[in-house]
Order: structure tokens, then sequence, then C-alpha cells
């Protein structure tokens, strides 16, 4: 059972993820990258990674992802920019060295694992929420961090806010 | 039986998917789409192995990636916008001027 949501949820965050690269309007791109973010927050969850797969759909899938196509439907890109993506030669020299860089990863990931460890139970006790756990460990052990990555989105407002107002001059 | 072994390889194809699309596509939205895409590939790395070395810090760390993420794009998306309305296009071919 887990294996058949495994290879669906997979096949589905592949297809749609070479529908992102590979299609030509950038609209369809933002549609298929919401399906892939979809298809991991459904693996996340397969992986008891609950808070985080709703995380996910909320913020990516929800937010980011309408930020893209916010952005262009403001740019309006269907009518300044007709697609002029992919002169033939650039594209066989990226996809040549990105499938030499996947066959470079392949040893390596071997190599880490040999044989996939066995599944622990210590981090998922019953009775405690995948939510409880996070929580504790992000207000406790890593409180410092999350303080300082609050300061990191005020300054990603405030930058946002700066580089795209329009200048009056 | 579903081992690390699966998730890391889809993980790893997902990433070269996201550095394809960084190579060939040439409109800057895309591009840091593609950024996203490779950034959630991590993010899948990072939660498999939260689940199968049994810690959660795995997904202290996602969540960390994720806010970095969203305040990437938003920079990110901003600077596309200043960009248009300097040169009239998002295409880097074009965009060009800090290049050589």
């Amino acid at each position: 059972m887990e294996a058949v949501m495994f290879y669906v949820l997979a096949a589905i965050t592949l297809i749609s993820a070479i529908f992102v690269v590979f299609l030509r309007r950038p609209v369809h791109n933002v549609v298929f990258m919401i399906v892939t973010m979809i298809g991991l927050a459904g693996l996340f969850l397969l992986l008891h990674a609950e808070f985080v797969a709703m995380v996910q759909l909320i913020v990516y899938a929800g937010a980011v992802m309408v930020l893209f196509l916010f952005v262009i439907m403001l740019l309006n890109l269907e009518t300044v920019n007709p697609a002029q993506d992919a002169r033939a030669a650039r594209m066989w020299v990226g996809a040549l060295l990105s499938l030499g860089f996947l066959v470079l990863m392949g040893p390596v990931l071997k190599m880490i694992f040999p044989s996939g460890p066995t599944v622990g139970a210590a981090a998922f006790q019953p009775g405690m929420s995948n939510t409880e756990i996070v929580a504790r460990e992000l207000f406790t052990t890593y409180l410092l961090p999350f303080e300082i990555v609050s300061v990191l989105l005020l300054a990603a407002i405030i930058g946002t806010v700066i580089v795209s107002r329009k200048r009056s001059g | 039986m579903v081992t690390l072994q699966h998730y890391l390889f889809l993980s790893a194809v997902l990433f070269t998917l996201g550095v394809a699309g960084v190579m060939i596509r040439r409109n800057l939205i895309v591009i840091l789409m593609s950024l996203e895409l490779m950034l959630n590939a991590v993010n899948l790395s990072f939660i498999a192995f939260a689940k199968y070395l049994d810690s959660i810090e795995g997904q202290i760390f996602v969540l960390f990636i994720m806010v970095v993420a969203a305040a990437e794009v938003a920079v990110g998306l901003a600077i596309g916008v200043a960009v248009f309305r300097q040169r009239g296009t998002v295409d880097v071919n074009d965009i060009n001027l800090m290049k050589w």
C-alpha cells in the first residue's frame, strides 16, 4: 500500500516537474508547479511529516505560487515576450550537463547508504502528534534560529518594497 | 517496501530537473521557479532522512528552508519587476548589463 502510494505520488511529482521545466508558457509552468507541490505534500504525509506537509500546501502551493502568478499577470508576458526560449545548441548543452549531474549523483547516493537503514520510532512516539514534536523542538532547541528567521523575513519585506516601488524621477 | 534510496533518487531527479530548468530556460520567472524546484527536492531528502534516521531535526530544517525560499522568491520577483520596468523584458539573454 505504501509502495503504491509512493510510486503514484512520485509519478505525479516527476511528470509535473518535467512540465514545469519544458512547457513554453509561464502560466502553465506555474500551474504544474502547484501540482508538483501537492505531490510533494503527499510524499511528506507518507513520511509522517504532517505539519511540514500542511505548511507546504499553504505556503508553497498557496502563497508562493500565487505570488508567481501575480507577477506574471503584472508583467503581461504573453504579449510582450512571446517565449523566445532555448536556442537548440544551448538546450542540448543544458540537457547533457544536467544528465551528467544526475549520473554523478547516483554513486554518491549509493555510497552513503548501501542498503536503506531501518525505520526507528523514537522521534515518532505514539500519543504525540507531529506538530507537537516540531513545535517543542522549534521553541526550545531552535528558538534562536527561529527569531533570526523573523528578522530575515522583515529584511525581505523591506527589500521587496524598496526594490519594486515606482521611482518618481 | 519503500526505502530511503527511493526517496533520495526521486529527490535527485527532481533536483536535476531544476538544474536543467535553470540552464535551458531563459525566462527570469521560470528560472526562479526551477530554483524553487531544487529547494523542494532538497526538502524532500531532508524529510526522508528525518524519517529513516529517526530524528526530527530534518523537519525543523525544512521549515527554515521554506522561510528562506519564500524570502528569496519575494525579493527575486521584486527584482524581476524592477528589471522589467527598466528594460521591458525578463529574458536573461537581454539582461546583460552587468555580465561582461
